[in-house]
């Protein structure tokens, strides 16, 4: 336990330093003493110690009378010593080295309760210059008789491990563990073995293959039905390791999922939410290439996951809900008529209000939008601000997705008239989205908004909406000259930037339709834009004064083109971080609702991570063949993610000039910080990028001058090359991109492409194999690799096909870098024979 | 991945650290602070109130409230949140089955018996055990009990008023160790059926929304571990299927107890269950739920509430609230608050009480202009109004009740279930004539969240 910091001294924790010392001198004088009943004196004083020790003094100094007090049978003054020793051991080696010696006696005592606890404190003081003590002492602990101590002695292992790897692995302490595991007769030391090994060979898979393998082996069919087996032998946590474990498995067949489903379908029905959780996790992942069966499975897990929510606290709500959450976002339509459920109730904190309504907005459809807005139109009254905020908010998001919006047109007007200052600010940000989608509102949205004074709307974003849409209507709203004019001339009032520069564009646009009566205006609004201090103001209002200066009809068409309405707000997130999130089911992504490289170093991930995705891989492909036959990975790099959804969002720019727009526009004012942050980094990634395709680019040129220079020997691919999966992973990660480009696959190769066998199985018959596989149409992803025939060196290949387009994305990696560009072509022209007959 | 805690610590309101405990050593110093003071200026996105987990440079934060304690939790890696928080809460019930009641003070005066526990519930921050029967055997430490005097005057519905959702435990306040001074250990068990229920009233008064969550909470002090047979009422159902839930009417009239689901206790076998509503169970020792059920099916509500605005000129307005038991007269309600959100520029508020009322109270809460009346006792078939006259600071512009409402109520109703769910009987199986022990079966209602819009 390291001490928290000191704090400064207040009544209810003294400083100590007198205290202290005088604990010093008392133990000193009680240490000598064997007499029956010092204890009851010694325990008084060593509680002291520790509570001490609790509010953050520093009583390391007595480490040495501890020490000597500890000899004694009291096993209640033995356990605060010990608790004392685990503290202070690991900053004082020194001092710890004084414990040996009694804790080493401890673990031969006669009492199992002292053997195991001193084996338990022996590994516990975190000192690697001891652990040759602690070796011995641990071996003789794995093979008590009693199963306290091997309890104690199999977490000692893992213990052992971070303080000395080495020392761990020379005493072949796994193997031990693994003995145990599938022998133990008690259900809590199979556990912990099985958690020790899960962390020691997730930790070791990295450096050497022989660990790579005993982690895919505790997937094995063996263990995992040995587990599953012993089920109802362990404790509930314990079983939640277990259910964990077991959902990495893939079975072979059909009938296995069937099997495990029927063995643990009375688990759905524990009061642990966490077992529940874990148990979902694992009907999930077996059915996912079972479409029928997957969505039975929905049905089957939503009422133990109402009840749950219903059961526990506040917080466990939240943790069941947020995944109720990710469940609903998924499959909407199962939970349409369950949508009461998702009402709010007035005594729910605000984190659990606000998840309620996001799953309000999912499942809303024809059926149901009705009662589910007027539901939502009660809380927009709340007088919980934050609430009425967010249900107003709510109302917007149905609106745009629905296609009746004329009742929820009306709703949202109805909030304009409530005259509360948060209603109309979040009102009229809604009310201008929904004119962008639905321009036929106009005419029954701006004779509300006309009678807004735009004095009553302070917050930037209403009032920059407001702008716009004065600015946009300018024709059919009377006063729009003149509320822009008075805005303009009180330019020096308005702190928000925003705001500034909605204003100069909605006077060029009021001006190009009533030219006289918005002269006085864009005059206004021009000079002050010109002497603003903020530069995108000032460059904006500067751009406007020479367009105008240079042809006011050009101008004209700069400021009011033709507008098509929005069709389709972009999404937030991208499908493939969506499922990402879906495949970490059960963990704290679905809570962030991001997946877990965003938020965790890549050793915290969980000792399955990697295997994770062998189990996924058949999202998408829906056929449970793809998962049996291919050894299926798909890399769980950083890099590669962001990547793809970098490029997901290059697209949308060529693609959907509005989109990206709009995106842009709203990352800038609001952004939950999530997105916030995943655009900064899917930008620094684009520059990075660009940089690439830069040096790229002299790549190019270099082949191109290196064209004249003799041609080297053509390459040729070694037809039986093997790489696996981590190896793969890591060469990834280490080399640089040689070549990124995109190619066609051509009509015929998109419709060839109807399972990702199909490809795999054609570009092996070109050297070329495939490592790993995944994605949703009409984007499938895939990584491949070759290697030269003459020596072993490495081409890897990231390809990504998006189907509709008919256009790959190639990132070429090599180890030897200056064959890539061969590779390329060689890969490119058996892409391009790809579905020919 | 499986779980792992890298510190578990409890910090009282003011932020002290109350026992603190650190099993993996992979956090850096200070987590404690950290956690503290962000979520006391949490403001995020609007939000006022820290959500239970979140994460500050790479750390995840996990906490529950307990008594008004933070029992929190710190790990770095992906875990299942479900799993951590179960186990926070876990934790706190522990050691209130150790401490037989859990405040600061109790925890102050018995940390070392909590580090004691502590070490045998998590090892390197792999969970272990959260029972209190296998845990016994492990612990050593007796229980500094609290002077139980002062838990009296809490009332009888004081236990009940901790926390604003789940209520803790019931039963009793003495610990599952500590023996009775000066006498034997009282053989005894206790049942309590403990029902929340939610009720929304749209302003025509007809239901919009019900719903019943239960549980069946059981204590028991049974020496030898004896297995005991819980009946619960034939008429109890379970539904299955897809069914909406909120198909009123049809059912409800039959007399049937339809739940829409329910979860039980890992002890529980349900054998007989399907014929004879029978859970057979040992009860372990400590305070755990045999049964957590849920029930939108409709039911009779408790209370009705009646609300209206006479609106007197711009600057004046009146409102009448009318509260009727619909319940037996020998049944009576208690610790009855009723609230009511009132224009914001209502600067003044006078009440008028019914003539002869006892027992009540009213307040006009001028930080968030709320209404508040309660009653410390409400007689079953009884009503009770209040008039409240209002004065605004400005003039009334449109609907006044758009501007305020909706009213919701509080109560706890004890020898009374909404859902008509009962316990039979309690069988204790043990040979023999003499043996007879105590046993308490007792009923409780209480609002979750009942709410009358106006």
């Amino acid at each position: 336990m390291p001490p928290p910091p000191q704090r400064s001294a207040s009544p209810s924790q003294p400083s100590g330093k007198g205290e202290v010392s005088d604990l010093k001198l008392q133990l000193r004088q009680l240490a000598g003493i064997r007499a029956p009943g010092t204890d009851d004196g010694k325990r008084d004083l060593f509680k002291k110690v520790i509570s001490y020790m609790t509010i953050g003094i520093d009583v390391s100094s007595v480490f040495s009378e501890m020490v000597m007090c500890s000899a004694t049978s009291d096993i209640v003054l033995k356990k605060m010593c010990y608790l004392y020793v685990g503290n202070y051991a690991k900053h004082n080696p020194d001092l710890a080295l004084l414990t040996i010696n009694f804790l080493q006696r401890d673990c031969k005592d006669e009492d199992p309760m002292i053997r195991g606890l001193a084996l338990r404190s022996l590994c516990s003081l975190r000192v690697a210059n001891l652990v040759e003590y602690l070796v011995g002492p641990l071996g003789s602990g794995l093979k008590d008789s009693n199963s306290y101590v091997r309890m104690v002695a199999s977490v000692g292992v893992l213990k052992l491990y971070h303080i000395s790897v080495s020392t761990c692995l020379d005493a072949d302490f796994p193997a031990t563990l693994k003995h145990l595991m599938l022998n133990d007769p008690d259900a809590q030391v199979v556990a912990n073995c099985l958690s020790a090994l899960q962390e020691i060979w997730s930790l070791e898979a990295s450096k050497s293959e022989e660990a790579a393998r005993e982690r895919e082996d505790l997937l094995s069919k063996q263990i995992i039905y040995y587990l599953l087996n012993r089920i109802r032998e362990f404790n509930e946590w314990a079983q939640c390791t277990v259910l964990e474990v077991v959902s990495k498995y893939v079975p072979a067949e059909s009938n296995e999922i069937f099997d495990m489903m029927d063995l643990l379908e009375d688990r759905l029905q524990h009061a642990n939410g966490a077992v529940v959780l874990a148990t979902i996790k694992l009907f999930l992942q077996l059915t996912l290439s079972m479409t029928d069966v997957h969505q039975q499975v929905y049905e089957r897990i939503k009422a133990p996951l109402l009840t749950l929510v219903s059961s526990g606290s506040p917080e466990q709500s939240y943790a069941v809900l947020s995944h109720l959450h990710l469940l609903v976002t998924r499959a909407p339509f199962i939970f349409s008529s369950d949508y009461k459920h998702f009402y709010c109730q007035y005594n729910e904190p605000f984190y659990v209000k606000k998840l309620k309504l996001d799953m309000l907005t999912a499942v809303a459809n024809e059926s149901n939008t009705y009662e589910i807005v007027s539901e939502l139109c009660e809380y927009a009254a709340n007088v919980d601000i934050s609430i009425a905020r967010e249900s107003i908010r709510a109302v917007g998001k149905i609106a745009l997705q629905q296609y009746d919006v004329n009742a929820i047109v009306d709703r949202l007007l109805q909030f304009l008239e409530m005259e509360k200052d948060h209603v109309t600010a979040e009102t009229l940000v809604l009310v201008k989205d929904l004119l962008r989608k639905y321009p036929q509102w106009s005419h029954d949205c701006i004779a509300v908004v006309g009678n807004i004074s735009s004095n009553n709307v302070q917050e930037p974003k209403a009032k920059a909406a407001l702008i716009w849409m004065l600015g946009e209507y300018a024709q059919d709203m009377q006063d729009a000259p003149y509320i822009l004019e008075d805005l303009a001339e009180n330019w020096d009032e308005e702190y928000s930037a925003e705001v500034r520069l909605h204003l100069l564009t909605a006077v060029m646009k009021c001006f190009m339709r009533r030219p006289p009566e918005t002269q006085k205006a864009l005059g206004a609004a021009l000079a002050a834009g010109l002497a603003d201090f903020h530069q995108d103001v000032h460059d904006r209002a500067l751009f406007y004064y020479r367009l105008l200066q240079h042809n006011v009809t050009v101008s004209e068409q700069v400021v009011n083109p033709p507008k098509q309405a929005v069709s389709v707000f972009a999404d937030t997130q991208s499908n493939e971080i969506k499922d990402r999130i879906f495949d970490e089911f059960n963990s704290l992504s679905v809570i962030y609702q991001k997946p877990s490289y965003m938020f965790t170093d890549k050793e915290h991930r969980g000792p399955f991570a990697f295997s994770e995705e062998l189990g996924n891989l058949s999202i998408g492909t829906e056929s449970a063949n793809a998962v049996a036959s291919v050894q299926l990975v798909e890399a769980n790099d950083k890099d590669l993610l962001l990547s793809t959804s970098e490029k997901e969002e290059i697209k949308s720019t060529n693609n959907n000039g509005s989109a990206y727009s709009d995106r842009a526009y709203d990352g800038s004012i609001s952004g939950t910080t999530s997105q916030s942050q995943l655009d900064l980094v899917s930008l620094d990634h684009t520059s990075q990028q660009n940089v690439q395709t830069d040096s790229m680019a002299i790549d190019d040129l270099l082949g191109l001058g290196m064209s004249i220079t003799p041609t080297p020997a053509p390459l040729k691919l070694n037809a039986k090359a093997s790489l696996d999966p981590s190896s793969f992973q890591q060469k990834w990660r280490q080399l640089p991109i040689a070549v990124s480009q995109e190619i066609s696959v051509g009509r015929q190769g998109a419709a060839a492409l109807t399972t990702p066998q199909n490809l795999i199985r054609h570009m092996q018959t070109h050297s070329i194999h495939c490592i790993a596989s995944g994605g949703q149409p009409p984007n499938l992803k895939f990584f491949f690799f070759a290697q030269k025939a003459e020596d072993s060196s490495n081409y890897l290949v990231e390809c990504i096909i998006n189907l509709s387009t008919c256009k790959a994305q190639l990132k070429v990696k090599a180890d030897d870098q200056s064959t890539s560009n061969a590779f390329s072509s060689i890969f490119q022209s058996a892409m391009s024979k790809f579905g020919l007959p | 991945m499986s779980a792992i805690i890298s510190q578990f610590f409890v910090l009282s309101q003011r932020g002290d650290n109350i026992v603190f405990r650190d099993y993996r050593g992979d956090i850096p110093k200070g987590s404690a602070e950290i956690f503290f003071r962000k979520v006391k200026f949490w403001k995020q996105d609007g939000e006022e109130e820290a959500p239970p987990i979140f994460n500050v440079d790479g750390v995840n934060y996990f906490h529950v409230k307990v008594v008004g304690l933070l029992f929190v939790a710190t790990t770095r890696a992906n875990v299942s949140p479900s799993f951590v928080l179960e186990l926070l809460q876990r934790i706190a019930r522990v050691i209130k089955d150790y401490l037989g009641f859990l405040n600061e003070e109790a925890l102050r005066k018995n940390f070392v018996l909590v580090y004691e526990l502590l070490d045998e519930v998590v090892d390197f921050g792999y969970v272990q055990t959260t029972s209190t029967e296998v845990l016994k055997s492990y612990i050593f430490n007796e229980p500094i009990v609290v002077d139980a005097a002062r838990l009296a005057s809490l009332g009888p519905g004081g236990l009940f008023m901790q926390g604003h959702k789940r209520m803790p435990g019931t039963a009793v306040t003495k610990s599952v160790v500590a023996n009775e001074p000066g006498s034997r250990r009282r053989e005894e068990i206790f049942v309590d059926i403990i029902e929340k229920i939610s009720m929304t009233f749209s302003s025509s008064g007809y239901i919009l929304t019900s719903e019943i969550d239960g549980t069946i909470q059981m204590k028991s002090y049974l020496s030898g571990n004896p297995e005991v047979r819980l009946a619960l009422n034939d008429e109890v159902s379970i539904g299955r299927g897809g069914r909406s839930v909120y198909d009123y009417g049809g059912s409800s009239g039959s007399g049937a107890v339809i739940l829409d689901d329910c979860n039980f206790h890992e002890s529980v076998h349900l054998d007989s269950f399907d014929v004879d509503r029978t859970l057979s169970l040992v009860p372990p020792d400590g305070e755990f739920p045999v049964m957590n059920y849920r029930m939108t099916q409709e039911f009779k509500a408790p209370f009705r509430i009646n609300t209206l605005i006479e609106e007197a000129g711009s600057l004046r307005a009146e409102v009448i609230l009318k509260v009727r038991a619909e319940f037996a007269s020998s049944i009576n309600a208690n610790t009855i608050v009723i609230q009511m959100p009132l224009p914001t520029y209502t600067s003044r508020v006078s009440f008028e009480m019914e003539p002869g009322a006892v027992g009540q109270a009213t307040d006009f809460k001028e930080s968030n202009r709320r209404l508040e009346w309660s009653l410390k006792k409400i007689v079953g078939g009884s009503e009770h109004t209040l008039r409240a006259k209002l004065t605004f600071s400005q003039e009334l512009h449109g609907n006044i009740t758009k501007e305020a409402g909706p009213v919701s109520m509080t109560f706890i109703i004890p020898m009374y279930n909404a859902s008509r769910l009962q316990v039979k009987y309690l069988q204790i199986a043990k040979m023999s004539k003499t043996y007879n022990p105590y046993r308490w079966v007792r009923y409780i209602t209480q609002a979750n969240s009942y709410v009358a819009r106006i």
